[in-house]
């Protein structure tokens, strides 16, 4: 039994122009030590899928199951729920000058997350803890910076402060969403540096979302590529990097910023994401697939052996060579 | 920080300084007699004119007077009444009282209500009880202030006579307890009305900004409980328009509450004003509107005050 064992996720919000079907059938597993890198362009469903698991998608309309440590989860009394979050399960945001309070001090923030689930633990206790933490995660001058505010801090600090508040009580199970996104490059190297070494120290289980393949090229151990609310290809690192089959993940590894920085950025995956009120038919990506076939838009391709496509099994990888026989076999 | 205060005081010094010359060059500047006659109101006889000319002094050069009002004002000496020759400070005195506990009462009264109205609105947004709070705010908000007070006047007296509550000048607490609160509670609940529902929209507003915002979700994620995230995340963010609104509220109100001070007879400093306008009685309303241009001007610097200490982002030396 996986630490987290999500299957056959859905979730739906109810709005006034009808229901927005923002996950829509996901399935992964994540355990401890690992990581699962979640990819997928800006309304994909990588943070709903996620906040979902911790009951932080509220008003939506849930079904599929997501087992922590065997214990359901979708439906689990708030009471209980509450118990898990931010203890057992922590979350890092993608900015962290607005995801942490603007009025109150670093260290109260940090003592509020400790207290909140260890109530014996004194004020004066926890914030020794909290300087710790601070320490801990590369913060220069802990004993100082703690009585800080969040907008005293630069960019990569307050990131820093995050991680310290979502390592406070030591999660089995971290979920960052973007948490390198609102940083610039040098700053978000460090941060993942950051991740990496504490997950390791602690065995902790990691999912990281991120709408860039290329960061977390280093650090994943299996890769989830979500397009429009569903899984369209899932694999071990490797294959997603060296042998993608998916032309989805075949774009978004296209799109990937190359080493000398954004400034060549290749082109992003042509087209824009598509609806979730009225998902397309068939094959969420033809509309904005090359090869997309007759077959395409009628048939819904199956997740079979780690990729949701009609075209052949055998033909994967970027490049021109790779891109003519899948022409070839969509009979271009 | 204390500079800022420092800074803060002095600029209201100024501004009041400026309310005070304005004043002054309104009504003293021109020739002697034109002034005088000025002050003492068209229909009044040469005698008064006269008499007023001389007790002033205008025929003095301006500059000297001005020095001498100056003086005056700073010693709290705002000259005497025409109508009723008493100092104008002595009729300041005895209105502000009422109008102190007036707008004291009131303010506690539609604070609470409208912060909770705003607050539970805000929580369940589009909800039946948001909806039913939010009809209840509009008809509060256009609801005239002397209607709300002549409606309130007839309750008291045809169907709940028995509570005593009567309009009435102002009653001091310590003279006569019982008799303050029947005379107050009626002004009270008409003040606080239209000022509660403005709260409750102001509060709601700003508290779906702050329910909405990262840190709210975060105070989740982190597994607060939901009273704690509302509570301490979400209303202590968006108590900051708030305490801003409060403070210029009041501030103006001090100053003299008209309308309602007028519907119950209260006899507040809104009612000198309103008597001294119609009397033509110069020296009291420049007294009265030196006192709300003051009253303006430190509510301004207090709210200034308040809000670096609110947010620490404002904090400045
Ligand atoms: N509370 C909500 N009500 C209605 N629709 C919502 C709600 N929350 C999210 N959605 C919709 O669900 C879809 C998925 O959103 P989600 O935030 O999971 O995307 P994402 O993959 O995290 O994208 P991003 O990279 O922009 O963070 C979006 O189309 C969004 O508009
Ligand atoms: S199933 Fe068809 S449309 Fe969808 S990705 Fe594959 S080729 Fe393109
Ligand atoms: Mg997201």
């Amino acid at each position: 039994m996986a630490l987290l064992e999500v299957a056959d996720l859905r979730v739906t919000f109810p709005t006034p122009d009808g229901p927005v079907q923002a996950v829509r059938g996901v399935s992964f597993q994540v355990d401890r030590g690992r990581t699962l890198g979640i990819v997928g362009e800006s309304g994909s469903g990588k943070s709903v899928s996620t906040q979902t698991l911790m009951g932080l998608t509220q008003g939506a309309r849930v079904s599929g199951s997501a087992k922590f440590e065997g214990r359901e989860l979708i439906g689990m009394p708030e009471p209980e729920l509450r118990k898990l979050r931010g203890a057992q399960i922590s979350m890092i945001f993608q900015d962290p000058l607005s995801s942490l309070h603007p009025l109150y001090t670093v260290g109260w923030q940090i003592v509020e997350a400790i207290r909140l689930h260890e109530p014996a633990t004194t004020k004066a206790q926890a914030r020794k803890r909290a300087i710790e933490q601070l320490g801990l995660v590369g913060i220069p001058q802990p004993d100082r910076r703690v009585d800080d505010y969040p907008h005293q801090f630069s960019g990569g600090m307050r990131q820093r402060v995050m991680i310290a508040m979502a390592l406070a009580l030591n999660p089995k199970l971290i979920i960052a969403d973007e948490p390198t996104t609102a940083l610039d490059a040098t700053v978000q190297a460090q941060i993942l540096d950051l991740m990496i070494r504490l997950q390791q120290e602690f065995d902790t289980a990691l999912i990281m979302i991120t709408h860039d393949l290329g960061v977390i090229a280093g650090m994943a151990d299996e890769v989830l590529v979500m397009y429009a609310g569903k899984p369209v290809e899932h694999a071990e690192r490797r294959e997603i990097y060296y042998a993608p089959h998916h032309p989805y993940t075949v774009g978004l590894l296209e799109s990937v910023p190359s080493v000398s920085g954004a400034k060549d950025r290749l082109r992003p995956v042509p087209g824009a994401p598509p609806s979730l009120l009225t998902p397309p038919t068939g094959c969420g990506f033809h509309p904005r697939c090359r090869y997309a076939m007759p077959r395409c838009p009628v048939e819904e391709p199956p997740l079979i052996r780690g990729s949701a496509c009609w075209l052949p099994r055998d033909i994967v990888g970027t490049g021109p060579e790779a891109a003519r026989r899948r022409s070839e076999a969509a009979g271009r | 920080m204390w500079r800022f205060v420092i800074r803060r005081a002095l600029f209201g010094l100024l501004v009041l300084w400026l309310v005070a010359t304005t004043v002054f060059l309104l009504f003293f500047a021109g020739p002697a007699d034109s002034v005088a006659r000025r002050l003492a109101g068209p229909r009044a006889p040469q005698e008064v004119v006269n008499q007023i000319r001389d007790t002033l002094g205008l025929d003095r050069p301006l500059t000297q007077q001005y020095l001498g009002f100056l003086n005056k004002l700073l010693h709290g000496d705002l000259g005497t009444s025409f109508i009723s020759q008493t100092p104008v400070s002595t009729l300041i005195m005895a209105s502000l009282p009422a109008t102190l506990w007036l707008v004291a009462g009131a303010a506690a009264l539609w604070l609470t209500a409208g912060v909770t109205g705003g607050v539970i609105c805000a929580t369940a947004p589009r909800s039946l009880r948001d909806r039913l709070i939010t009809v209840t705010v509009l008809a509060g908000i256009s609801l005239p202030t002397f209607v709300l007070g002549i409606f309130m006047i007839f309750l008291a007296l045809s169907v709940f006579p028995w509570l005593g509550l009567a309009p009435g000048p102002y009653i001091p607490p310590l003279e006569d307890i019982r008799g303050f609160f029947q005379v107050m509670i009626m002004p009270w609940i008409t003040l606080a009305v239209v000022q509660a529902a403005v709260y409750v929209r102001l509060t709601r507003g700003s508290m779906l900004d702050t329910l909405g915002e990262d840190y709210i979700r975060t105070a989740r994620a982190k597994g607060a409980p939901e009273h704690r995230v509302t509570y301490r995340h979400g209303l202590r963010a968006a108590l900051t328009p708030v305490v801003t609104q409060f403070g210029v509220d009041i501030g103006a109100l001090l100053g003299g509450v008209v309308v309602t001070e007028s519907v119950f007879g209260l006899q507040g400093l809104g009612q000198l004003m309103i008597r001294s306008v119609r009397d033509g009685d110069l020296p009291v309303i420049i007294g009265a509107a030196v006192l709300a241009a003051a009253f303006i001007v430190v509510a301004n610097i207090l709210v200034d005050i308040a809000y670096s200490f609110l947010d620490p982002r404002v904090r400045l030396t």
